[in-house]
């Protein structure tokens, strides 16, 4: 049971971290740390949710996402951005590109956990609106 | 020690002096001029010789040479004054 | 008869032989500076004689015998003019001897702008008047000649008087070459031909006065009797023309001014104004007594000689008549003199004037910029002088054998209206600041023309040059066209005529032109300067930017004035500037001196021109400018610095530009930077904010669990403890204001340390060569091992190799030691090795926990702070990083 998750860092900690508290949740979590081979991985998994880093070894977050947007079958893949670089600018590009929501390091357990399932219940669509939070803070208002 | 005063009264006569030579000087040649001149008003004149005229042109030379002679001297700058020399009107 | 013709030529050749001589003597004394009696007034004033020409020794009395007391305006004028010199002459010679004039020419050409095309106009008209005086001279020496050979029987056909006329010419080229051109510097003067010029001044008088009282007390049996004979000759009336008296007397008055050969010995020979002081009165002395005899001899000689007798030659005749041969002799020396004396000084002061306004402009033109530094200039103006001279007699030559000789008094006059237009632009030029170049061009032009056409074309006779019917109905029939008759005005002298319409014309053109044209700035600095020439103690500012230096200037000046004097002037300029050596500083002062000096020798067009080519751009300042002060000058003075104003003003916007340009791009790499700084804080923060929340939250955590999770924050905390120091570092490196503590140790001590540091047992094998480690460093040790800690934690972190290795390699490049680390991995890619001293360049490693990228940023600070330096080695097979230890001079420096 479960929906699948498709993690893309390069974090070791930060791997650990949220593959734990989304398993916990009932998830089942893959990882993957590598930029240019993300999104070999992407087709060949079709995972429920992708949260994806930003600064990524080979490739960054947001040429994965502009490819994966273009690709037939992960055209609406729910994706989930993390990047430590919380500027103003960062989240825009991201939101161009068609994120589904976005999220700045570092951010609070409990707010990863409802935008994975608000993403997956297809009810956080909408919330990459609400979510525009002020860079730094983090939080995200949807929940 | 001469009063400056003296001194400055002495040396301002001096070239005053000086001054209304070289007017002299100045006029010289214009007088000059006018004097050799003269004979022409008695040119044609049956009593006119010109034996009369050339001693007249001869004393005159000699004294228009006397003349310039004389103030040769005077009127050359002194040691103090060399250089620039106002076209005085004093 | 009993002087033979052949004593007579041993007698004049030794004549020549004995001025030979005296010029050479003084040429010697003044060479060994003793020249001082040389310049003496009464030189100077002897030498104002060759005034009186053979036209004045034999022509006097001819033209007395002629036209009664007229030849006396000849030498009254004259004596208007020098009893005057306080107005006129003093200025003449203040202006010559300031500008350092070197003829008439010259004096013309410096006064309007240092213009060459003034002074070829001159020069032309100068040699053009000058030709037939010199041709008269040749004539009365020739013919005094064959007086003698036909008294001693031998009558003398064409053939010898042209023969005897071409030796004349030769001899006298010969004497002038070698005593007028010995020396290039108008300024040296020409001590010989001076001196002998005032010999022969004592000469011709001696010998007029000796006939004269021979004529009067010999033969007229004293004064009474000789007034008696005057009022008995054909010249006994006074009938003088009004106009001829007054005339003549302002033509030879204007001829004492204008004349190329009295302005050489008037203004270029003198050598102390005061001179002129005493010529003023012993010049006009010397004229009286040259004429005092004039008429008594004329008058004996018309009641004594047989009628038809030539009265020209009475001065030689009557003597010879009389049985006198000694007296004839005398008188033939005189008159050997005069004409001698006179061909002597004109030809100097034509050949001066042809060389430098003519000769050497074209010479100048015709060569590239640079050549005056490089060609001999010294050796061309000599030479153009000479041939100068050739030039000159020659034409005096060819017109004597072509002019068939009227008589003398004629030619003279003929060629003192020609000189006389020079006047007006001389006078107005040193009296009038608003005379410019076009005035004096025009007015020139027009006097010469009208001179030429009414007096020197006709004076060649009928059928000669203008044909009779030319001369009586004028060019195409045009009656006031007419030679004699300009304006339909008949009835005057021809030489009346001619000089005042020729002078008048002239006048107007001059003044026309001077009101209507518009000088250049340098003409009237040149004005000013003239003009006000007593008021000016010192040269003209003209050149204001030196771009030329010393050393060309002082070759160019070697080549002019020659070695020793060159060198003498620069020496004396750098003493004078407090300086060794013989290269002063270009001071504009220094410039306008040279170009004067330059100037004696080559005329002031010429100095000007080469002086110019030395000098770049160099033009009248705005501040000359303002000396000439009027509103021109001004207008000038303030485009420009409008001009200078709007140039400010875009540099300012240029600076500021820049300075915006600079600002935005440190506001780019401050961005950057602070989003850098963003993430490498972040990503620790991130995992330890996780992990906590994870283990406030508690739950069902197993005990292993709990303390790997907090292991993670506390490493993740040290991580950013790290990054924060590096940071703080990095800083504290960069604005300097770093302290360094130093300390001796050896550098394999040093190592030793750094592997331990930098934990490299287990993880990398480390080979050294302890033996080339022994150096002693005197430095900060704590900082150098922070360097070789971080590279060698580098090597551990990312050497990629299946068994990591890193060799510490010491050894001496130079001076200097130094420390390779090379690792057997990857290395790093070439595109890559740029950047990896730069902030955050950390390249995308795989995720090991590491610095935040600031680490070898730190090690370039730090070996720039100790005077060493780090620098990637490509090509060792990994990564390899070369540490140049510092230097011990710069050790010393710390």
């Amino acid at each position: 049971m479960g929906k699948r998750v498709l993690l893309i860092e390069d974090e070791p900690n930060i791997i650990e971290a949220i593959s734990f508290i989304l398993s916990r949740d009932g998830w089942t979590v893959h990882t993957h740390s590598e930029g240019d081979t993300a999104l070999a991985k992407l087709k060949a998994q079709t995972p429920d949710i992708v949260i994806l880093d930003v600064m990524l070894p080979g490739r960054s977050g947001y040429d994965i996402l502009q490819d994966l947007r273009q690709t037939d079958g992960l055209r609406d893949l729910p994706v989930m951005m993390l990047t430590a670089r919380g500027q103003t600018k960062d989240r825009e590009l991201a939101e161009r590109l068609g994120v589904s929501h976005f999220m700045t390091k570092p951010f609070a357990n409990a707010d990863i956990l409802s935008a994975v399932r608000a993403l997956a219940d297809g009810t956080g669509v909408g919330d990459t609106v609400i979510g525009r939070a002020a860079p730094g803070r983090g939080a995200v208002n949807g929940a | 020690m001469k009063a400056p005063a003296n001194r400055s009264v002495f040396l301002a006569r001096a070239s005053f002096r000086r001054r209304r030579l070289r007017d002299a000087a100045r006029m010289l040649p214009i007088l000059a001029l006018v004097l050799v001149l003269m004979p022409l008003l008695q040119t044609g004149h049956p009593e006119a010789r010109s034996s009369g005229v050339l001693i007249y042109l001869f004393v005159l030379w000699v004294l228009l040479i006397a003349a310039a002679a004389a103030l040769v001297r005077p009127i050359l700058p002194t040691r103090d004054e060399t250089g620039s020399e106002p076209e005085d009107t004093a | 008869m009993i002087v033979s013709f052949n004593t007579l030529v041993a007698v004049a050749l030794t004549y020549v032989a004995f001025l030979f001589a005296v010029a050479f003597a003084a040429e010697r004394r003044a060479a060994r500076g003793n020249e001082a009696w040389l310049r003496s007034s009464a030189i100077y004033t002897l030498s104002l004689s060759v005034y009186c020409t053979a036209w004045t020794f034999y022509g006097a009395v001819g033209y007395a015998a002629r036209s009664g007391l007229e030849y006396l305006t000849i030498y009254l004028g004259p004596t208007i003019v020098m009893v005057g010199w306080w107005w006129g002459l003093r200025k003449l010679v203040r202006i010559g001897r300031s500008q350092r004039i070197t003829s008439i020419a010259d004096l013309v050409s410096s006064r309007y702008g240092k213009s060459t095309g003034l002074g070829v106009i001159v020069t032309l008209m100068a040699v053009v008047g000058t030709t037939p005086y010199i041709a008269l001279q040749l004539q009365s020496v020739t013919l005094s000649f064959s007086v003698f050979a036909s008294g001693a029987g031998g009558g003398w056909g064409e053939a010898d008087l042209w023969s005897a006329g071409l030796w004349v010419a030769v001899g006298l080229a010969l004497f002038t070459i070698l005593f007028g051109t010995r020396n290039l510097d108008a300024n040296e003067r020409h001590h010989g031909v001076v001196m002998a010029i005032a010999v022969e001044a004592v000469v011709k008088l001696a010998a007029l006065l000796a006939v004269g009282i021979f004529v009067v007390w010999g033969l007229a049996g004293g004064i009474g009797p000789v007034l008696a004979q005057i009022d008995a000759s054909p010249i006994a009336r006074w009938e003088q023309s009004g106009g001829r008296w007054a005339g003549l007397i302002f033509l030879s008055g204007a001829a004492l001014l204008c004349l190329p050969r009295m302005f050489q010995v008037l203004v270029v020979e003198n050598a102390d104004e005061r001179h002129l002081g005493t010529a003023s009165w012993a010049f006009p002395l010397y004229l009286m007594l040259m004429s005092l005899f004039v008429v008594p001899i004329a008058v004996m000689g018309l009641s004594l000689l047989p009628e038809g007798s030539n009265p020209d030659l009475f001065v030689l005749t009557l003597p010879l008549s009389q049985g006198k041969d000694g007296l004839a002799m005398l008188s033939f020396l005189g008159g050997l003199s005069s004409a001698t004396s006179m061909v002597i000084v004109a030809t100097i002061a034509l050949a001066t004037m042809v060389s430098n306004h003519i000769v050497l402009p074209v010479w100048l033109s015709s060569r590239s910029e640079g050549a005056i530094v490089s060609g001999d200039v010294r050796g061309v103006v000599l030479l153009s002088r000479r041939l100068s001279i050739v030039g000159v007699l020659a034409l005096g030559y060819t017109y004597f054998r072509l002019s068939g000789g009227g008589a003398l008094a004629a030619i003279g006059l003929i060629s003192f209206a020609g000189v006389a237009q020079i006047l007006p632009a001389m006078i107005g030029g040193i009296y009038w600041r608003g005379a410019n170049r076009w005035g004096a061009a025009a007015g020139l032009i027009t006097g010469f023309v009208v001179w030429g056409w009414t007096l020197f074309l006709p004076s060649f006779g009928e059928g000669g040059v203008l044909s009779a019917r030319l001369l009586a109905e004028g060019p195409f029939g045009i009656g006031w066209l007419r030679p004699y008759a300009l304006f339909g005005i008949e009835g005057l002298d021809p030489v009346v005529h001619s000089v005042m319409w020729s002078i008048l014309l002239n006048t107007c053109a001059f003044f026309t032109g001077s009101v209507v044209g518009f000088p250049t700035p340098l003409e009237r600095l040149q004005g000013a300067q003239i003009v006000n020439v007593f008021e000016h103690s010192d040269g003209p500012r003209t050149w204001s930017r030196q771009a030329a230096g010393a050393e060309d200037l002082l070759i160019m000046a070697q080549r002019i004035i020659g070695p020793i004097e060159a060198q003498a002037i620069f020496q004396t300029e750098a003493r004078r500037q407090g300086k060794q050596g013989f290269l002063p500083d270009v001071s504009p002062e220094f410039v306008d001196f040279l170009e004067r000096e330059l100037a004696g020798s080559v005329g002031a067009a010429t100095a000007h021109a080469m002086i110019g080519q030395m000098i770049e751009g160099a033009t009248v300042s705005v501040e000359d400018l303002i000396a000439v002060a009027d509103e021109a000058a001004q207008i000038m003075e303030y485009s420009n610095r409008l001009e200078a104003k709007s140039r400010e003003q875009e540099r300012t916007a240029r600076a500021l530009r820049d300075a915006n340009d600079k600002l935005t791009q440190l506001s780019i790499q401050k961005d950057a930077f602070l989003s850098q700084i963003s993430h490498e804080l972040r990503t620790p923060m991130t995992s330890i904010r996780a992990f906590s929340e994870i283990l406030r939250d508690g739950g069902d955590l197993k005990g292993e669990e709990l303390t790997r999770y907090a292991g993670i924050i506390h490493a993740e905390a040290v991580r950013l403890t790290r990054l924060l120091d590096d940071l703080l570092d990095l800083s504290v490196l960069e604005n300097g204001n770093v302290t360094l503590n130093r300390q001796q140790g050896s550098l394999e001590e040093l190592l030793d340390r750094s592997v331990a540091a930098a934990g490299a047992a287990g993880a990398l094998t480390v080979r050294r060569n302890r033996g080339r480690e022994q150096a002693i460093l005197d430095t900060d040790l704590d900082r150098l091992a922070q360097v070789f800690i971080n590279l060698i934690a580098n090597a551990r972190k990312y050497c990629t190799a299946p068994n990591p290795e890193l060799r510490i390699e010491v050894r001496r490049i130079g001076d200097r030691d130094v420390v390779d680390f090379i690792d057997n991995g990857d290395g790093i890619a070439a595109e890559s090795r740029d950047v990896i001293f730069e902030k955050f360049s950390r390249l995308a490693d795989h995720g090991t926990a590491g610095g935040a990228g600031l680490g070898l940023a730190i090690c370039r600070e730090i070996m720039g702070r100790l005077g060493g330096a780090i620098a990637y080695q490509p090509g060792q097979g990994g990564a390899a990083f070369r540490v140049t230890l510092p230097g011990r001079a710069a050790l010393a420096a710390q």
